[in-house]
């Protein structure tokens, strides 16, 4: 009864390259008067010192705070006006943008876009005010078992890595860096080559490229920089166990885990399968079904792997008492050893394979879903037809590449074990 | 706004129904008229409670084979337990719609509550809590919440008193499901790709032969109105303070409350009134963001509501900056607040109001869900009208409106104001 193809392909994603380097890609839906509007682009935090980590995330929240042509408060009259959105964000080995408007409205994201990009002045006032807000979520981040159990976790099993790194920084190199390393950060690192922008919404394909190349296409830098690339990352020696003192906090947070495959690894779909058996299926899965509903010590349990272009991580977490961590750890780590030891069966196998089919309409449902997609598509290399030959490549995977997965990446002896909480 | 079909059941069930044939994609959503705002005193949090026991199982549908069975389809589902209402949704794939239309069915009246998994819940629930007792604006937000309402119900967090989670009973919890879930207290709603006739005489088979439940007990305690402002504060570790502004507000069936959101617009930026997608726009020109952020008065602000069936608070979250103290935030902003009482705003704010709006319904519109989500909600506050008229009302808002509303509710007799203070800081 719907009428259109539900899953983007070749025959309706649109994908270009401006002479200066950008990608764009854009899939059309006219289902609603929006559009949105993402991307990313060699400046993230793999650039920065070590006494001045965080300056990528730092220049890319100072974009919107003054710019040659507009005042922070011009800038955002323009697109408050018109209930439309732009944010900035860095991460380790890009930075990113995201955006939405009512399409009428699409040309004047794409000059705001453009705007923040290319021509930032940094005023200093505006990085004073940002760097006491940077600070304070510092302050806050000290305060969150989360975020203090995601940070140790990751220094462990990235030891020696970039990814060991918050790309957040720490509220000394904050602190150290000053309004001229915004100003150099950007004029080193952004540029146009190796942008990719991603277009979903109600507009076709060649009224979008227009828009680009008007704000974007004569935008060159020649000094900018590559990022270079990452090294692999070997498993712990032994178990490695850190706990953080977090005084007042009734609740610990706990993860278990280590390092996982990367998105172009040949396991990855086959991690991802074994990862939905173990922590993520129906109610979170095996680690669900033993920590929460089994021994009612958790009321989220799950597990997650999160893969990129360098190595990835592969983590069991779960919020519980603090007096119930020993208890939580013990069943979790029983969970990891049968699922390294024994793989998955080839019920739950099938049972995850539907899943991952069944659900695609619906995480591809919305813009912001297609957009989702379509960088992913670029930024892993995964080619135009991955979404339709998804299922083939799911339904592929066997319950003994699921078992080698399992054996390659979550060995027992070779975990980290991270808690933070008033321990 | 497309059409819809609605339609009342013998045994007084509310159907809701529209067709959309965007995506292979349907949510059906299933309302009960139970919060937290009916509990007695000694049985908070157990609406939500119950609401976890749904998932456990009937004698059809057991608790594993429940989620195992909607996973399989790649079909999506949760629930929520609010002040007001209990809602459960599922959002599958169009061809394997009808296995939630069964299990809600079956489980309006069917759930086994078995002593044993009602044992195991008390202590996940219990974790929830604890989950949101680490962060410092829940406990700050409860503080606010049971200052301001002295007689109301809705002085207790939806989550319950840790007291009451702990003494409850599996009878408790079954007599309180027996008695608020049937087909006279339920809304069932459904956004998508179907066909109106056969989706309604599926759902007619499911339900005609159901007894419509005697109607169930309400606690009717209006809370008598504020006359004198009170202020708290709240103790805990971290380095950062907090400072909450709540004020009493209308509900959302009344004629202020459209107002009331124009004027928290333009105060405090708009607030996303979707559910499921449609993303937030910024406020950095609102009128507080101008006073407090940009002079450097706190680092965070967000402004809004809740629209609820009895009257509850408005107010602002303000994250102060690490070199400011909360009394002078609260100066600035009650500087702010009497200029909006003072002086009437401009047809521009308003305008800009609308349109950002606007904009957010276009968003949450790309998702079924979504639209399932704001046909059954409207129907909790009093009809889907309330939505499909949403922007005409707020078109018809005017600067005298706005101040009206603003001299009206933003009164510092009828406000609460709380702050978080880190432990061993001055305050």
């Amino acid at each position: 009864m719907s009428q259109q193809p539900t899953l983007p392909g070749p025959q309706d994603i649109t994908r270009s390259q401006l002479p200066n380097g950008i990608t764009l890609l854009h899939r059309a839906n006219f289902n609603s008067p929006s559009v949105i509007l993402r991307g990313y682009f060699n400046a993230g935090s793999i650039f920065d010192s070590d006494e001045k980590l965080g300056l990528a995330d730092f220049a890319a929240a100072c974009l919107m705070r003054g710019t040659q042509n507009y005042s922070f408060e011009l800038l955002y009259e323009n697109l408050e006006n018109i209930g439309a959105s732009l944010g900035f964000s860095a991460g380790t080995m890009s930075a990113s943008f995201s955006g939405r408007a009512l399409v009428e409205d699409l040309s004047l994201l794409l000059q705001l876009l453009a705007e923040s990009l290319r021509r930032p002045t940094f005023p200093a006032d505006e990085v004073e005010k940002r760097r006491a807000q940077l600070l304070t979520g510092l302050a806050i981040r000290s305060q969150d078992t989360s975020d203090m159990a995601s940070l140790a976790f990751d220094r462990i099993i990235f030891r020696d890595h970039p990814y060991q790194r918050p790309e957040d920084g720490h509220p000394e190199t904050i602190q150290a860096i000053t309004r001229d390393d915004l100003a150099r950060f950007h004029s080193r690192q952004y540029g146009p080559q190796g942008m990719v922008i991603v277009i979903v919404g109600a507009v076709q394909a060649a009224e979008a490229r227009e828009h680009v190349e008007k704000f974007l296409g004569d935008w060159e830098n020649p000094h900018q920089q590559a990022t270079p690339s990452l090294p692999p990352v070997e498993l712990l020696e032994s178990i490695t166990r850190e706990v953080i003192h977090i005084p007042g906090k009734p609740q610990a947070d706990l993860l278990i885990g280590a390092t996982g495959p990367s998105r172009r690894d040949p396991l990855y779909t086959a991690a991802s399968l074994g990862n939905s058996v173990l922590g993520q299926f129906g109610m979170m899965g095996r680690i669900g079904d033993v920590v929460r509903e089994q021994s009612g010590l958790a009321y989220y349990a799950s597990s997650s792997l999160s893969a990129g272009n360098g190595p990835g991580s592969w983590e069991v977490s779960a919020g519980v008492n603090v007096e119930q961590v020993e208890k939580a750890t013990d069943l979790i780590l029983r969970e990891i050893g049968r699922f390294a030891s024994g793989g998955v069966t080839p019920e739950e196998l099938q049972d995850s394979q539907d899943n991952f089919v069944g659900r695609l309409p619906l995480s591809l449902e919305s813009n912001s879903g297609v957009a989702n997609a379509l960088l992913n598509i670029e930024r892993f290399g995964l080619g135009l037809d991955y979404y339709l030959t998804y299922e083939t490549r799911v339904r592929s995977v066997t319950t003994e590449q699921v078992l080698l997965a399992a054996q390659t990446y979550l060995q027992p002896d070779r975990l980290a074990i991270v808690s933070a909480g008033s321990l | 706004m497309s059409e819809h079909t609605e339609i009342t059941l013998d045994n007084g069930l509310r159907i809701l129904l529209k067709e959309i044939h965007t995506a292979p994609l349907i949510s059906h959503w299933v309302w009960y008229r139970i919060g937290s705002k009916d509990e007695p005193t000694g049985k908070t949090g157990i609406s939500h409670w119950v609401e976890h026991m749904q998932f456990k199982g009937t004698p059809q549908f057991p608790a594993s084979l429940l989620d195992k069975a909607i996973s399989r389809e790649g079909g999506m589902w949760n629930a929520f337990t609010f002040l007001d209402w209990t809602t459960y949704f599922e959002t599958m794939p169009a061809s394997k719609i009808d296995l939630a239309l069964q299990l809600e069915a079956d489980r309006m009246h069917n759930s086994l509550f078995d002593p044993q998994e009602v044992e195991s819940e008390r202590t996940v629930i219990i974790a929830e809590r604890e989950g949101s007792e680490n962060e410092p604006l829940f406990l700050l937000g409860e503080a606010i919440q049971t200052a301001a309402f002295k007689v109301h119900p809705y002085r207790h967090e939806v989550i319950g008193d840790t007291a009451d989670l702990l003494s409850m009973t599996r009878d408790d919890l079954y007599q309180h499901y027996k008695t608020y879930y049937t087909p006279s207290n339920a809304i069932v709603a459904l956004a998508g790709d179907f066909d109106t006739r056969e989706m309604l005489a599926r759902l007619r088979e499911l339900y005609d032969s159901m007894p419509p439940g005697a109607p169930p007990p309400r606690l009717d305690r209006p809370e008598p109105p504020q006359d004198a402002e009170i202020r708290l504060s709240v103790e805990g570790p971290g380095e950062t303070t907090y400072l909450q502004v709540a004020y009493h507000a209308p509900a959302a069936n009344h004629e202020d409350f459209i107002p009331l959101a124009v004027l928290d617009s333009l105060l405090a930026g708009p607030s996303n009134l979707n559910m499921f997608g449609g993303g937030g726009i910024s406020n950095k020109t609102s009128r507080l963001y101008k006073a407090l952020i940009a002079r450097e008065l706190a680092v965070g602000l967000s402004g809004g509501g809740a629209a609820t069936l009895d009257p509850f608070l408005y107010g602002f979250t303000l994250t102060i900056h690490p070199k400011r103290k909360a009394e002078e935030t609260l100066a600035v902003l009650d500087e702010e607040l009497t200029r909006v009482r003072q002086e009437p705003v401009s047809e521009q704010e308003i305008a800009r109001a609308i349109k950002q709006a606007r904009a957010i319904f276009a968003y949450g519109s790309e998702n079924i869900t979504n639209q399932a989500f704001w046909l059954g909600f409207s129907e909790m506050l009093g009809g889907y009208h309330w939505f499909d008229t949403y922007l005409e009302r707020l078109a018809r808002v005017t600067p005298r409106d706005v101040q009206r509303v603003a001299q009206t509710y933003l009164q510092p007799a009828s406000r609460v104001v709380g702050t978080y203070q880190p432990a061993g800081s001055a305050a």
